[in-house]
């Protein structure tokens, strides 16, 4: 039982270690929209090929 | 793709067979009006913008586009663009105000956009770079409708993008936004990580209090207790420090301004348990609570997590709608016109302002003649007819044709610029809500404080060593997390359920306002009328009513607007040489025949006549006594016929004003529309009005309800114009209706998105519920607290039935306020 002395102390180590890597994401700012990359990731990926680029006007109405 | 072309088409399509003919629109999906006819690809659609919009996609090679639609099924939604061409957002002043600079030779630009709805949508809108040469990424945050465009601004002009995103049906504005939104992501950030701290640390100090509960002890192999019980003082002390700064702080400004708080006995509760905690720790002996500590700071944290959450939305549709209005004039200059932001327009420019359009800047008019729809400023629901040398007002609008007005106002400096700077004033004025869980908490921490002294005095007598451990358990035990938990969740349950239903709540406490007795102050223009005319009486030939239409299809008139609604059935007729009569009349030839529309004084005048036909006479007055709009209409120098036009009643108005009598309300009417209108409405909703005024400008409706709410108590303001933004912020609620103008979103408290009156009772109602919610929640907390502190008295509290018993009482709560029916989606 005396890795107990061992294992605790590395446990809160690793748990410092996730607690960084949160606070990385959150001060990135990946916490901040909830919604849309669930969204983006329900779209398919496009098919390959794009066409050529047209001229960047809608048609006349 | 011409129109002519469908109806052979449509033919074909049916003798082939092959196709089955459309039912829906080909862009939008929404079920096909009437008159639809497929286009030669067998396609149909629901107006024109869907038409242009699908065009552009396929000519953009973005077809997926509707494979990922299908797949999803989202609501129909027809398209909007608006084929503008976004010149303005060339101005310099844009590009400085807006845009970016990265550094690499790209730059960045926000936009808000409309009609974002579905995820097909986030897909489309994030193709943006295969639209518009030049722009290197495109993205969409759902939520508030705003897309992040990454471009090269030596390829791409900002028009360019604004078209690509308008041509894909969705049109650009700049953002507005309320100010504080960037502190408010910031302030976001800092609570997610206060949250994430406690989870983490709560969730390994429960490891280790498990052993502990199963009785690790220190043996010859190892003092492990004692390694245990460090072990948990070292994640426990960061997080109390950390997560827990956020209820001492408010513990701290409760206290200092003497305003009861949750946080107050939360940060007893967090406090005694960790120092005394931290002692036992030292000394070896006694109980910590540092399990129940960091679980309680992880659960509190949630549920304001929560709340902040859904109080956003409020905001987001408000900057939406401040991004909406416009922001530009078309100033006339050597050059010709240019448009430009409405707020860089100098004193004295001359602004050409068409008609439909509302105006940018405060002037005098300088050419032209035209009718100024003033009813969001003033209230009145009829035009007022300005001609040169006339004062027109920003934010009113130009009804019948184009004007030139002579700047000498903008920006900051205009009328409705200051009534919104003194809605703010209002706003600060106005005291702050105690919430009722603040309230109970407020006496609840009297009632643990003096508990634990007597359990401590008690405690002495019996045995001094754990007087102290008594003491503190009980103060652990009492700490209200279920109270603290159980009301931030049942509102936001409650806001995210009143969204649904149509109701947009700026915060809960206004839930707590709406859901007591108050008296309803009521806006006249707009919200308990439809804030548009309306034909009410028509005495004549039924075929002259053709006749009238045509000549009125291309005004921006109120009226004119009112016989296109409703006189939408009658055979359509062209009108030619259409000529507007400065004071309210219009002439035209419709086949053949001379038709002349206008005020009675206007048509006599005209004809060269004393009196009409004694029966129109009659009728005329009768409609002017009865508060209605007459128009006489003459054809070939004939008197004919006359209509009564009268802005009318929403149809849900009666219903709904006799459905909140019943729940207590009282009501008073306060508009700026004429007195003697302002009376006929009154008398015709069927309910007491304790106070009906007319005539009251902006300024008098902010002193009337501050007058009121001190002779009848609290006080709800319900409005929808710019003129009603100061008494929205000064009542105790303010809530807006249904297409109410940016600045009384602003304003209010509470708005619909949802048209009608009805939303009101929805909000009262659903209220109500919310609260008899949160009385259930406290009452329940209070109950466990109670069985709690007696166990903690007589000393048969241990920790463990503590840490167990904490999380059940804050699953009870959080039950009550999933479980419970508050708001009901119409």
């Amino acid at each position: 039982m005396t890795v107990l002395f061992v294992v605790l102390p590395l446990t809160i180590l690793i748990s410092v270690f996730a607690v960084a890597a949160f606070v990385w994401a959150a001060r990135a700012g990946q916490l901040d929209d909830l919604t849309t990359p669930p969204l983006r990731m329900l779209a398919d990926e496009s098919p390959p090929e794009p066409p050529p680029r047209q001229p960047a006007s809608p048609p006349d109405l | 793709m011409t129109f002519g072309a469908a109806p052979t088409s449509a033919e074909r399509e049916h003798a082939s067979g092959v196709f089955a003919r459309p039912a829906a629109c080909a862009h939008c999906g929404t079920p096909l009006p009437p008159g639809a006819v497929p286009d030669e690809n067998g396609e149909a659609f629901c107006c024109n913008g869907c038409r242009a919009v699908r065009a552009f996609i396929l000519a953009c090679g973005l077809d997926h586009y509707y494979r990922q639609r299908d797949d999803l099924a989202p609501p129909p939604r027809p398209a909007a663009p608006t084929a503008r061409g976004y010149a303005e957002l060339d101005h310099p002043d844009i590009a400085q105000r807006f845009v970016h600079d990265l550094g690499d030779g790209t730059a960045e630009v926000t936009f808000v956009l409309e009609g974002v709805h579905c995820s097909a949508c986030v897909w489309l809108i994030e193709r943006l770079p295969r639209v518009v040469p030049g722009v290197h990424e495109a993205r969409l945050s759902f939520e508030r409708a705003e897309v992040t465009v990454r471009f090269r601004p030596d390829l791409a002009r900002l028009s360019a993008i604004a078209r690509g995103l308008d041509g894909l049906g969705y049109p650009p504005h700049l953002p507005r936004r309320s100010s504080g939104e960037l502190g408010d992501t910031q302030a976001d950030r800092d609570l997610v990580l206060r949250l994430g701290v406690a989870f983490a640390a709560a969730g390994n100090v429960m490891l280790m209090a498990f052993a502990l509960y199963s009785g690790a002890t220190d043996t010859g192999e190892g003092p492990y207790a004692t390694l245990l019980r460090w072990g948990s003082l070292a994640l426990t002390l960061p997080t109390v420090a950390y997560s827990g700064a956020v209820f001492f702080r408010g513990a701290w400004a409760a206290l200092r301004t003497r305003t009861p708080h949750m946080d107050l006995p939360v940060s007893i509760g967090i406090a005694a348990g960790t120092i005394w905690g931290t002692v036992n720790t030292i000394r070896g002996q006694g109980e910590i609570y540092f399990d129940t500590i960091t679980t309680l700071i992880f659960l509190l944290l949630v549920g304001r997590w929560l709340g902040r959450r859904h109080q956003r939305a409020a905001a987001r549709v408000v900057d939406l709608y401040a991004a909406l209005s416009p922001t530009t004039a078309r100033v006339v200059t050597v050059d010709g016109l240019v448009e430009m932001p409405a707020r860089a327009v100098e004193e004295n420019a001359i602004v050409e302002v068409r008609a439909g359009e509302p105006f940018p800047v405060d002037g005098l008019v300088a050419s032209g003649t035209s009718a100024v729809d003033a009813s969001s400023l003033t209230g009145e629901s009829l035009p007022v007819t300005v001609t040169i040398g006339d004062r027109v007002y920003a934010g009113t609008k130009n009804t019948e044709a184009t004007l030139l007005v002579r700047t000498e106002a903008a920006g900051a400096a205009t009328r409705v610029s200051r009534l919104l700077a003194s809605v703010e004033a209002a706003q600060r004025a106005r005291a702050p809500i105690v919430k009722l869980a603040d309230r109970v908490a407020g006496w609840f921490v009297w009632a643990a404080l003096g508990l634990a002294a007597i359990t401590f005095a008690a405690w002495s007598v019996v045995d001094p060593t754990l007087a102290l451990d008594q003491a503190v358990a009980l103060l652990v035990v009492t700490c209200p997390c279920a109270l603290g938990m159980a009301t931030p969740l049942a509102v936001s349950v409650a806001l995210s359920r009143a969204a649904r239903a149509g109701l947009l709540f700026k915060g809960g406490e206004f839930l707590e306002e709406l859901s007591r007795p108050a008296l309803f102050v009521l806006d006249k223009t707009g919200t308990v009328t439809e804030g548009q005319l309306r034909l009410v009486d028509w005495i004549g030939p039924n075929t002259v009513k053709s006749l009238l239409g045509a000549v009125e299809a291309r005004s921006e008139h109120p009226i004119a607007r009112a016989v296109m609604r409703d006189f939408a059935a009658e055979p359509k007729r062209e009108a030619s040489s259409v000529t507007a009569i400065p004071g309210g009349g219009v002439r035209g030839v419709v086949d053949g025949h001379q038709v002349l529309a206008g005020s009675p004084a206007l048509v006599r005048r005209e004809l060269c006549v004393e009196h009409l036909d004694p029966k129109l006479e009659s009728a005329v007055t009768r409609f002017s006594q009865a508060g209605r709009t007459p128009i006489v209409v003459a054809v070939d120098g004939v008197a004919l016929a006359a209509a009564a036009f009268a802005d009318g009643l929403r149809s849900d108005a009666r219903d709904t004003l006799a459905a909140l009598e019943k729940l207590g309300a009282r009501f008073a009417l306060l508009s700026g529309d004429h007195p003697e209108v302002v009376a006929q409405a009154a008398a015709s909703l069927g309910v007491p009005f304790v106070h009906v005024e007319g005539g009251a400008g902006p300024e008098r409706k902010l002193a009337c309800v501050t007058e009121l709410e001190r002779r009848h108590g609290r006080v709800v303001m319900v409005g929808d114009g710019v003129n009603d933004a100061g008494a929205l912020a000064a009542a105790r609620v303010g809530f807006s209706v249904h297409g109410g103008a940016e600045a009384s979103l602003g304003a209010a408290d509470v708005f619909a998105t949802e048209p009608g009156l009805s939303p009101l009772l929805r909000a009262v109602v659903g209220a109500r519920r919310t609260l008899r919610v949160i009385r259930r929640g406290i009452a329940f907390s209070l109950a466990y607290n109670a069985v709690g502190a007696t166990l903690a008295v007589l000393g048969l509290l241990s920790p463990l039935l503590a840490a167990v018993a904490m999380p059940l009482s804050s699953l009870a709560v959080v039950t009550n306020a999933f479980r419970s029916r508050t708001f009901d989606a119409p």
